[in-house]
């Protein structure tokens, strides 16, 4: 049976596709301010750092995307507060509260007995997508893109210049802890397709390869989102097909596109700038 | 005529470290002053605590008689270029149009006037012709001026610069200081921190020469003088020398 025909027939395919795709625009759009801010690490950290609230959730019975916005927040906060209160920089302060904020998920998941669940959180499992987690990722995508909508202007100024931004009376850090609740949001929303430890890849590969291909943020943002997707539903049809693991699939393809900007890219390039250089060279001969 | 920028006991430090202490001056409209003082006199702290992107231990400043919290958006702020990302997906129009955002607001987008102002203030600083470009793409001389035109663009009363002439080409060096005293000619209000002090006598009116503490104020005559120099400077004897002041 072929995979569109699959589609057609099988409903968890169509939810699995349907969340597949909104997962990559919301990912590919918000991606695109974290790699500009530099955060690429902080997404990793704050997309591991949600375990322990998905956790503590699962045990109190209460939806899990409370609990994992809060832990991704209080993350955040711990981190910035170490970093801006003594010498040691933000990659450390980084690394220090999101390996703790992690081993402490795992060892409160260990307490559920379950370790399918565990597997599921870290790694995702996109062809297990019930209809209420479509629904929290079709809630969370409309909030995230409806946001970064009304909030370009200042999200696009603060990651350009914040001392501009802070100087003209912007509130910087409270648009700092806005991005990272929406990154937390995000990361809940890809639990199911790519799982905890994949996120990133979703965050800043597609938004990467965008970056390559054009000097302007909103096509940038444009080209993220349409990256993600083509990620997603490309892993998802390998991942079916071949029955290979969903997030990871998605994440090699989503890394292939990038190996072909990188190489193919018109401006950035590394094929055509290094023809330009021995053309270049080859023409002073 | 009142005062555009008035400074009161301002102190800041670092951790508990004084960085700057009891500095107090008044400043009219129309003047082109500059900050200057040997590396780490704490320049770039004064103005930054003047921008109130710091917090201060003492003091206060007020902007045309009212609080600088109350005149924002009165004032505009030319970074030092190391301070930016060169690789933001931006282009130069766009850079200059960021301009418009202190007055637009929240969630109001900029409009086609808004547009036009921005692309004006770029043939002002004679820049109009790399408006497509990226802002990566220019030389550093185009990018500070790239970058005074945001300033522009903001149609502010006092202008801040922090070291606006480092590492850039003589004839953007011009085109600046051109640009900086037509501002002052329409009563605008000009603050550099200036680091090289070969030009201070052709470029300003008044000078704040700093170290730690303010040790003069005045127009350029009152302050340029030997005496103030080697207070600041103390221990740099010779660098004075061969800028042919008097000991």
């Amino acid at each position: 049976m072929s995979f569109i025909e699959a589609v057609i027939h099988y409903g968890f395919l169509q939810k699995a596709l349907l969340t597949s795709v909104m997962v990559g625009i919301i990912c590919g759009t918000v991606g695109c301010f974290i790699i500009l801010r530099g955060m690429a690490l902080m997404g990793d950290a704050i997309s591991h750092a949600v375990l322990p609230g998905v956790a503590i959730a699962y045990m109190l019975g209460i939806n899990f995307f409370i609990g994992a916005v809060i832990s991704g927040v209080v993350t955040a906060m711990g981190i910035g507060f170490v970093s801006q209160n003594s010498r040691i920089k933000n990659d450390i302060s980084i690394g220090i509260m999101f390996t703790f904020a992690f081993a402490l998920g795992i060892i409160l998941i260990t307490f559920m007995k379950s370790s399918t669940d565990l597997y599921h959180i870290l790694f995702g499992n996109v062809l297990a997508v019930r209809s209420s987690d479509m629904w929290t990722t079709f809630g969370i995508g409309i909030f995230v893109l409806v946001s970064i909508y009304l909030f370009y202007k200042e999200l696009l100024i603060t990651s350009f210049d914040p001392t501009m931004s802070a100087a003209y009376g912007l509130p910087v850090k409270v648009i700092h802890y806005f991005l990272m609740t929406l990154l937390t949001m995000v990361t809940v929303a890809s639990l199911q397709t790519v799982g905890i430890v994949l996120v990133v890849a979703m965050l800043i590969t597609p938004a990467a390869t965008a970056y390559l291909l054009t000097n302007r943020l909103w096509i940038m943002i444009y080209l993220s989102a349409g990256l993600g997707v083509a990620a997603s539903v490309i892993g998802l049809y390998f991942s079916f097909t071949y029955n290979l693991a969903s997030g990871a699939t998605i994440v090699l393809v989503s890394t292939l596109l990038f190996l072909i900007t990188f190489a193919f890219s018109p401006k950035q390039g590394i094929v055509w700038r290094s023809l330009k250089i021995r053309r270049k060279k080859a023409s002073l001969i | 005529m009142n005062e555009a920028l008035t400074v009161k006991d301002l102190f800041v430090s670092y951790h508990g470290n004084e960085a700057i202490s009891d500095i107090s001056f008044a400043i009219k409209p129309g003047n082109l002053v500059g900050i200057i003082g040997p590396n780490g006199a704490g320049k770039s702290t004064l103005l930054k605590a003047l921008l109130n992107l710091i917090p201060k231990d003492k003091g206060n400043v007020q902007v045309y008689g009212r609080s600088f919290q109350e005149q924002r958006k009165a004032v505009a702020y030319v970074p030092q270029r190391s301070n930016i990302d060169w690789d933001f997906p931006i282009t130069v129009l766009d850079t200059v149009l960021l301009g418009a955002y202190p007055k637009l607001g929240w969630f109001k987008r900029p409009k086609k006037q808004d547009k036009d102002w921005a692309l004006h203030c770029l043939q002002r600083v004679g820049m109009e012709s790399f408006k497509n470009r990226q802002i990566g793409e220019l030389s550093g001389g185009q990018q500070q001026r790239v970058f005074l035109a945001r300033a522009l663009a903001q149609k502010a009363q006092i202008f801040f610069l922090d070291e606006p002439f480092v590492g850039i080409d003589a004839a953007s060096e011009e085109a600046i200081v051109a640009i900086l005293k037509d501002l002052k000619q329409e009563g605008k209000t000009i603050l550099v921190v200036h680091h090289d002090l070969s030009k201070v006598n052709d470029y300003f009116d008044q000078l704040i020469l700093l170290n730690k503490e303010l040790i003069g104020f005045g127009t350029v005559d009152q302050v340029w003088r030997a005496d103030m120099l080697s207070k600041a400077y103390s221990g740099q004897f010779s660098f004075l020398n061969q800028l042919g002041v008097e000991m």
